[in-house]
């Protein structure tokens, strides 16, 4: 027995040489572009000299606009790898059918889809959510930082460790095979005894530490921090729905925290939460992960609906319709999330009367989402549209999702569920709703942001090509597995017998390939606009004729945001200012308060990352190295009580002297 | 009346201090925190009369030596109601000396737990023999895990006062310890009364 306790074993754990994938070639092609591609980024960073800079102002920096630019640029880059695994899936189901087996074996698959589904919904679309929140929320509100900064830091960090994690599982290791929710007995440790399933635990727990952080983060922002005058009614549309996401944020991601602790005491310790035998219950596992999942998808596109309102508003230069009614539908939705989970899971057997509950729940959901719908309709009629890049993808989401909204519906019938569940409609339904909904709703925000953040405006051609490669692309790519959910055909299959199927699994492929285009021309979108920003800057800060407050500053804003805090009189506060004769101060400028950069953050968030692989490898030696070196870098940090600095009132002459000249140049 | 002549003054204050949001986050935090309680005494719920041919809690459950831990921590926490009476007499030297009591309590309650764990787990009744076991050791378990950070918490809050005082920033920390005791005060009456008092019950 002692020679299982040697040395290696602590130090290494269950890591030997044999997990390392070598032996599949799609994974030694992936690696060997990656690593060229991360040796030709290292090299240029050396060569430019960046890292002092990367280390000094985006890595240990507490300003939630470049937190927030960075969240953002971590969502891009995972849907890179999430879009990967789609297309994966795409081609090995358009060829796989009778004789031929494509060329994704069923382990290798599994995991593909299990990757992809953790991916977009936790490393591309929460980043992409949360990044928006961070950047727009405190400029909307008049603020200059979040309440906690040095927590929006270390927030930030653990989202992207546990994105990391998820990464080095590609090449170290395996991922998951079980589905993006890893339901026991599936994930147990009789059917996934590798690492897979270790991998999504932990990754899944450092980053979700997080985004529960980042909730209580922006909520006291939101209560604590608006400008004077806003009161609650007078808060952009934006910041209502960020208010409400983060709410469910906190009140979600604890009870999936728990269920995954749960989940890796049964695989680590052998308890029996959710085993077969001995007194476990694995449907508790699914009623609990779906009490997290469901408020989850209202996170994702609470934020989204508020970035319509913004545009919408905006572009039809007027105020939003029916504000109050806005308000209370996203609180209701916010309060509906909780009540309906079980609809994820309708056939196991609930019994009639808790299936109608849930079902009654799900369809009055649709009542407050049709009345923003109906909101942003009335909005844009009689409006002055302008078809800007926001406003096309607006008007694409208000299509799309109306579409995925009703399959919605449809899967709330209980009966119809018996039928449809675990089926392809079911994919399609998700699909047209996130992408018809968060993800447009997130290129809508970039492209409406991108000026104030960057202070150039994104090209109109390349943006109109990903616009209508995405739309065009995504209709090609789901509307037939509506067809062959109805025909029966279920998720997650990597072979088909029936040949009379294959035609439609080749249209979604096309659909797919129009969705690469799609991304495509919006990576090729960011670099003609940074190589065009001189033709495309904006010298006033307010390029679209905004409403709100964050367009009343320069485009990109000083470190402190405002010079002086704004006084809200008004809904539309910018637009109140406009109309009414609003004066830049020039003079009588004071020493701004502002948290100082540390580089504490990444350092905690790191240790909880070696912590987590050690934990993903049973390295018990490295697990209580980091965990000890965590608590020690935490409790250190503790001991700095110095964490603030005062930008002086010379520099902010300065500041503001020089976009006075630009103003005055230009406008 | 657009371009009036509304002084620009109208639309910013010169001087502007948000309020402080600590006690604000550290509640939420305490309420997510609630949540990870609510979903183990859930679980507890269901799994809590799973035997599995087990020992059950009326089998196992000592309520003296129980009884002595739960006062033990409720005592704990009047203690530190003495801490944050003295800090608003601005008296440190009687906040850390009430601190440190309330540690010592705190430090008794782990004792007193992990001894049952150890009895329990010797006894052949450890985490792993029923489903019963399983939630009852992951409930109490994380509440005695929640009363340890809170027990390092306090020694670094102590060392902290030595060196700053009772100034702005250490006056909010102690009442955000203050509140996660209290807190796990409260969490433990729920468990005393439904883990081991019910859990006695036929």
């Amino acid at each position: 027995m002692h020679d299982q306790f040697d040395l290696m074993t602590l130090i290494f754990g269950r890591l030997t040489l044999d997990a390392i994938p070598y032996h599949e070639p799609i994974l030694v092609a992936t690696f060997i572009m990656v690593a060229l591609g991360g040796a030709a980024v290292l090299g240029a960073m050396t060569y430019f000299r960046l890292w002092g800079p990367l280390w000094r102002d985006w890595i240990t920096s507490i300003d939630h606009k470049k937190i927030g630019v960075m969240y953002v640029v971590l969502g891009l880059i995972m849907l890179l790898r999430g879009f990967a695994d789609a297309v994966m899936m795409r081609g090995q189901q358009a060829m796989s059918f009778g004789d031929s087996h494509g060329y994704l074996p069923p382990h290798h698959y599994d995991q593909v889809f299990t990757a992809h589904g953790v991916i977009m919904i936790f490393f591309v679309a929460m980043p992409l959510v949360t990044g928006l929140m961070n950047y727009v929320v405190p400029l909307q509100i008049g603020a200059r930082d979040v309440a906690f900064p040095f927590l929006n830091n270390f927030s930030f960090w653990m989202t992207a460790f546990g994105g990391g994690l998820v990464m080095v599982s590609l090449f170290v290791g395996e991922f998951a095979r079980t589905g993006w929710l890893a339901y026991p007995p599936l994930s147990g440790i009789l059917a996934s005894p590798d690492v897979g399933v270790d991998y999504y635990i932990w990754s899944l727990q450092i980053a979700g530490v997080g985004t529960l952080l980042s909730g209580v983060n922006l909520i006291v922002t939101i209560v604590k921090m608006r400008a004077p005058g806003m009161n609650m009614m007078r808060m952009p549309v934006f910041t209502w729905t960020a208010l409400c996401t983060n709410v469910l944020i906190v009140a979600a991601f604890p009870v999936l925290t728990a269920v995954l602790a749960m989940l890796s005491l049964d695989r680590l310790f052998g308890t029996n939460f959710f085993t077969n035998d001995m007194g476990g219950n694995a449907m508790m596992y699914v009623n609990l992960i779906w009490i997290w999942g469901h408020p989850e998808v209202y996170i994702l596109i609470l934020p989204a609906f508020g970035v319509f309102s913004e545009v919408v508003s905006t572009f039809c230069s007027k105020r939003l319709f029916g504000y109050t009614s806005m308000v209370y539908a996203t609180i209701v939705i916010t309060i509906l999330s909780y009540l309906v989970w079980l609809h994820h899971f309708f056939t196991m057997g609930s019994g009639a009367s808790v299936n109608s509950f849930f079902g009654i729940t799900t369809m009055i959901i649709s009542i407050p989402t049709g009345a923003k719908i109906f909101n942003w309709l009335f909005t844009m009629y009689r409006g002055r549209i302008r078809f800007e890049l926001p406003m096309l993808w607006t008007m694409g989401f208000m299509i799309t999702f109306v579409i995925g909204g009703m399959t919605g519906v449809l899967l709330a019938v209980p009966p119809a569920d018996f039928v449809l569940h675990n089926s392809l409609f079911l994919i399609a339904h998700f699909h047209n709703v996130i992408i018809g909904g968060v993800l447009f709703g997130m290129f809508a925000g970039i492209n409406y942001w991108f000026p104030k953040a960057f202070g150039f405006k994104l090209d109109v051609f390349w943006g109109k090509c990903s616009f209508w490669f995405w739309t065009i692309g995504f209709y090609f790519a789901f509307m037939p597995l509506y067809v062959l959910g109805l025909m029966g055909v279920t998720r997650r299959m990597s072979h088909f017998d029936d040949p009379s199927l294959q035609i439609w699994f080749e249209i979604a492929a096309f659909g797919a390939f129009l969705i690469a285009l799609g991304i495509a021309s919006f990576i090729i979108q960011l670099v003609v606009s940074f190589k065009r920003r001189e033709a495309l800057k904006d010298f006033t800060g307010d390029p679209w004729g905004g409403r709100t407050l964050e367009w009343s500053t320069s485009s990109p804003p000083p470190d402190y945001n405002f010079a002086f805090t704004p006084l809200v009189h008004d809904n539309d506060t910018w637009a109140d200012m406009k109309a009414n004769g609003y004066q830049r101060p020039l003079d009588g400028f004071l020493d701004i308060h502002m948290p100082k950069n540390t580089a504490a953050g990444f350092i905690i968030a790191a240790c909880a990352a070696v912590c987590g692989f050690g934990l993903i490898w049973h390295m018990w030696l490295i697990v209580g190295a980091a965990f000890v070196a965590l608590l020690v870098s935490t409790i250190v940090h503790t001991f700095n009580y110095n964490r603030d600095y005062h930008i002086p009132a010379d520099d902010v002459v300065r500041t503001e002297g020089e976009r006075t000249r630009l103003l005055a140049a230009h406008v | 009346m657009p371009g009036t002549n509304v002084p620009s003054s109208h639309f910013y204050v010169r001087e502007h201090h948000p309020e402080n949001g600590t006690l604000l986050g550290f509640w939420l935090y305490l309420m997510s925190d609630c949540l990870i309680f609510a979903c183990l005494f859930a679980t507890y719920a269901v799994l809590g009369r799973n035997y599995a041919g087990g020992p059950t809690g009326a089998e196992i459950f000592e309520l003296p030596v129980v009884a002595l831990n739960t006062s033990l921590l409720l005592f704990s926490s009047i203690t530190y109601g003495f801490a944050m009476l003295m800090m608003q007499k601005k008296d440190l030297a009687a906040t850390m000396i009430w601190l440190g009591i309330t540690g010592l309590f705190g430090a008794g309650f782990i004792y007193f737990e992990l001894a049952e764990f150890v009895h329990l787990i010797l006894s052949g009744a450890g985490p792993q023999r029923s489903g019963f076991l399983t939630s009852f050791f992951s409930l109490v378990g994380t509440h005695g895990l929640h009363v340890s950070f809170g027990i390092v918490w306090l020694i670094t809050l102590l060392f902290q006062l030595k060196k700053h005082g009772l100034t702005a920033a250490n006056r909010r920390r102690l009442m955000c310890l203050s509140m996660f005791w209290h807190f796990l005060d409260v969490v433990w009456i729920g468990v005393f009364t439904f883990v081991y008092l019910m859990g006695v019950l036929p």
